[in-house]
């Protein structure tokens, strides 16, 4: 806890050092706000109204958290909202954030309460049943983390027999360890309750996805590693009404501007990159149904 | 008080004995707190950055908001509480068998189950429709509320009204009233007096309750207390200031329930109104599973 | 497929946790609070104070936020409880029941003490329940006051506090289910997993987990009332 939050506090020094030094901010990603030619269907009724509803998480960090006292949530989920909204010509001050929590993104997509999901929305078959997915625009999966002097003893899901494992209540993350690979689980509320116990030894691993457990591990890396391969696929994807007309062809489309310009790289290092991991590489998008 | 009672006023040797009762008391505790207060130090915990965190504006704003919701969710719930309560009493001391008893059943089933699970229920069936997630958590935390607490206050009711002195319910009728006159006009309101206490004091347990509103993401104080804890990287001190806030709300309620529990007993001029409070008092000990 | 068949050995375990957290919680709430209720009608000042002050303190504080700072507290005083009697007993598959590992203990200890102040509030109650004449006519042939609460008071209030204390006992049944929150696998964890997988059997889930926390309020009840005959008759 001590040693993650000093560099917590390094970090932030170290980047305000790093803005006065440039002059020009680089924590935040630059979105240009141009309606992009050629709309059709739904992404031209909503570049008229010029406002948008995104649902979001608001904690989990790195990904989509609001810090206390805000009210906009700040992560790679949000950036990559913003960068859409840009494509439709609708500037930062016009997006609404909608707290989305697991069960309610599918409702809140088929009765209109937000015109798009971007909520570590993992596309599965199941869910294209009900509505649509475009994307993905990041693959992680699940993974562990452990203290550095267990990597040994605890190398990979197959170890985790009787260990105790620790993830947020309710979490498929912890379900999958219990089910498959005979953990002990451990319910807590947030990750960062996890990763304390798993730094006071009451836990012996904490799992979710790669993303958020390699930001815990670059905070503290004499202590915490990541290990193992990802034993899950989980691609994010954005979500949107069902047979919303043009909509899945604009979301492609804008992806893969973003990936090959840049701000899909920009966004994740301002964000998930910003503990230390490395940008992937920009994962293939799915056609169009 | 029977602390009067069951020992004799002190002589001098008893005094010099309690003395040195106290002084090793005080002693054993402070050592302990030192204790504690060595072992978070070298545990870390005292770094004056930490408090540089908690204490920053934007944090306190936001546990200042979560503290404005929590009061928000125990209005509605104490408010719908209090009307619900009184439906089941009055259900439950009807005349009809046909009334009564369902009621019955539906007081003794939400005592018997966990808050928790009533909030979850809700949380549950509300899904799939697109509810707005603060709307849907708000819900779920004071629907859960008002049943466990409503189905608590109608047995709290019940004593009320049957610790009013029967004389009065035996004039009432003598006098040619009906039954629903009876309640209404001699029976309630006296209840009501001698129950006012109980009923503030069991806002305490809804204000301590509404923290299960993290469960459903609605945006209380405990939930606020457990992002910013994500946030400034620590998990003590946010939940104690938490722990303070509660006690300081709680107590400035609990003084409302002292004061209206004196000004009941105060106005009580007859010599069986005292008697009747407390009868009332050790009912509602009986009813009142709830106040843990 | 059928949400109970198919999880009932799921299900009986998280109950035999959440009847073992409601036993070791009640043992220690009891003792706590009968201790905590002679402190505060001792003729000490400083210890009615205290006792006082810790009861305030407890009933003002909400039980999750109590549970949440014994769970990150404690192991900053280097407090790490636990038990695996899977060992002693010899079982091989390593029985959840058998395994009272740290969260489990800390979550009862604070789920004791946190009801031990409500204990200590019934008994002092209790205790004032007790008519004037009783204490007096035992101080007037002498007893000290340990002797008047020990043979003269509690043996009384012990009669009239049953109801309340069994009250409190419920109260805390349903308490134990905050567990959840701070790594415990008790029966509301497992609600709230099997609510998540079928979402659109909410209900039913919900009944069966209702009945089950009846059933262990009904118990408590009973041995309460039995209680209260045996001693009324005494």
């Amino acid at each position: 806890m001590r040693i993650q939050r000093t560099a917590t506090v390094l970090a932030a020094l170290g980047l305000a050092v790093s803005l006065a030094a440039c002059g020009s901010s680089s924590d935040e990603t630059k979105v240009e706000v141009k309606k992009a030619s050629g709309l059709t269907g739904v992404p031209q009724q909503i570049a008229d109204k010029g406002k948008i509803k995104i649902g979001v998480k608001f904690d989990q960090p790195g990904i989509s958290a609001k810090e206390p006292g805000s009210d906009a949530p700040v992560g790679f989920d949000d950036d990559m909202g913003k960068i859409i909204a840009g494509q439709l010509g609708i500037g930062e001050s016009d997006i609404e954030w909608i707290e989305t929590v697991s069960d309610n993104r599918e409702s809140f997509l088929k009765d209109g309460t937000v015109d798009l999901v971007i909520a570590s929305y993992s596309i599965t078959d199941d869910r294209r049943k009900v509505v649509g997915q475009a994307g993905p625009y990041y693959v992680t999966g699940q993974q562990l983390l452990v203290r550095a002097a267990d990597a040994e003893k605890i190398a990979g899901p197959d170890d985790l027999k009787n260990v105790k494992v620790c993830s947020v209540e309710g979490s498929t993350s912890l379900q999958r360890v219990e089910e498959e690979y005979g953990a002990k689980p451990v319910p807590f509320s947030t990750y960062s309750e996890c990763v304390d116990q798993l730094e006071n030894k009451t836990v012996d691993a904490v799992t979710t996805d790669g993303a958020i457990l390699l930001g815990y591990a670059a905070k503290n890396p004499d202590e915490l590693k990541v290990v193992g391969d990802a034993f899950s696929e989980e691609r994010y994807g954005i979500g949107y009404k069902q047979g919303a007309a043009g909509m899945c062809d604009f979301l492609n489309k804008t992806l893969q501007a973003s990936f090959d310009d840049g701000k899909w790289a920009e966004a994740f290092k301002n964000t998930l990159g910003k503990s230390g991991v490395d940008t992937p590489e920009a994962p293939t998008l799915d056609a169009c149904p | 008080m029977a602390a009067n009672v069951l020992f004799d006023a002190p002589g001098p040797n008893t005094r010099r004995r309690h003395l040195v009762y106290s002084v090793v008391f005080v002693v054993v505790i402070l050592s302990a707190l030192t204790w504690v207060g060595f072992k978070l130090k070298s545990a870390g915990q005292f770094e004056p950055r930490i408090f540089e965190d908690l204490f920053a504006s934007n944090i306190l704003k936001a546990l200042f908001d979560g503290m404005l919701n929590t009061l928000k969710a125990a209005a509605l719930a104490i408010v719908l509480s209090v009307v619900l309560g009184f439906l089941l009493a009055v259900g439950r001391l009807s005349d009809h068998r046909l009334v009564a008893v369902p009621c019955r059943w539906v007081i003794e089933f939400f005592r018997a189950v966990p808050l928790l699970l009533l909030i979850i229920l809700i949380f549950g069936l509300l899904g799939g429709r697109g509810m707005e997630t603060s709307t849907r958590g708000l819900i779920s935390l004071v629907g859960g509320l008002m049943l466990y607490n409503g189905a608590v206050l109608a047995e709290v009711f019940r004593a009320g009204i049957g610790a009013v002195p029967k004389g009065q319910s035996e004039a009432a009728y003598a006098i040619g009233m009906r039954k629903t006159q009876v309640m209404n006009i001699v029976l309630v309101p006296q209840a009501v007096r001698i129950m006012l206490p109980t009923i503030i004091s069991q806002c305490v347990v809804v204000l301590k309750d509404t923290s299960l509103g993290f469960i459903v993401a609605y945006g209380e104080l405990l939930r606020e207390t457990r992002l910013v804890a994500q946030f400034v990287n620590n998990n003590l001190w946010p939940y104690l200031l938490a722990a303070l806030m509660y006690i300081v709300l709680n107590s400035i309620v609990s003084a409302v329930a002292t004061y209206a529990q004196k000004r009941s007993a105060g106005r009580g001029s007859k010599s069986d109104t005292p008697a009747a409070v407390e009868g009332a008092g050790m009912e509602t000990g009986r009813a009142g599973a709830a106040a843990v | 497929m059928n949400v109970f068949s198919d999880n009932w050995r799921a299900i009986l375990t998280a109950f035999g946790i959440t009847v073992e957290m409601t036993l070791i919680a009640g043992v220690i709430a009891l003792v706590v609070g009968f201790l905590l209720a002679a402190l505060r009608v001792s003729p000490i000042p400083l210890a009615r104070g205290a006792a006082a002050s810790y009861v305030r303190l407890i009933r003002n504080t909400p039980l999750l936020l109590i549970m949440l700072i014994f769970a990150f507290g404690l192991p900053e005083l280097d407090f790490r409880p636990r038990f695996n009697l899977n060992k002693v007993f010899g079982v091989q598959d390593q029985s959840p029941l058998l395994n009272f590992d740290i969260f489990f203990l800390f979550a009862t200890i604070a789920l004791g003490m946190y009801t031990a102040a409500f204990v200590c509030e019934a008994v002092r109650s209790g205790v004032n329940s007790i008519s004037i004449g009783q204490a007096e006519a035992a101080r007037s042939i002498g007893m000290t006051f340990s002797q008047t609460v020990r043979e003269v008071i509690l043996p009384q209030a012990f009669r009239a506090v049953i109801p309340p204390l069994a009250s409190i006992m419920i109260a805390m049944t349903k308490n134990s289910s905050l567990a959840a929150g701070v790594g415990v696998t008790e029966a509301a964890f497992l609600m709230r997993k099997l609510t998540n997988d079928n979402g659109d059997k909410v209900f039913l889930i919900f009944m069966g987990f209702a009945i089950g926390y009846i059933v262990l309020v009904a118990i408590i009840s009973a041995t309460a009332s039995f209680l209260e005959r045996k001693v009324g008759t005494a």
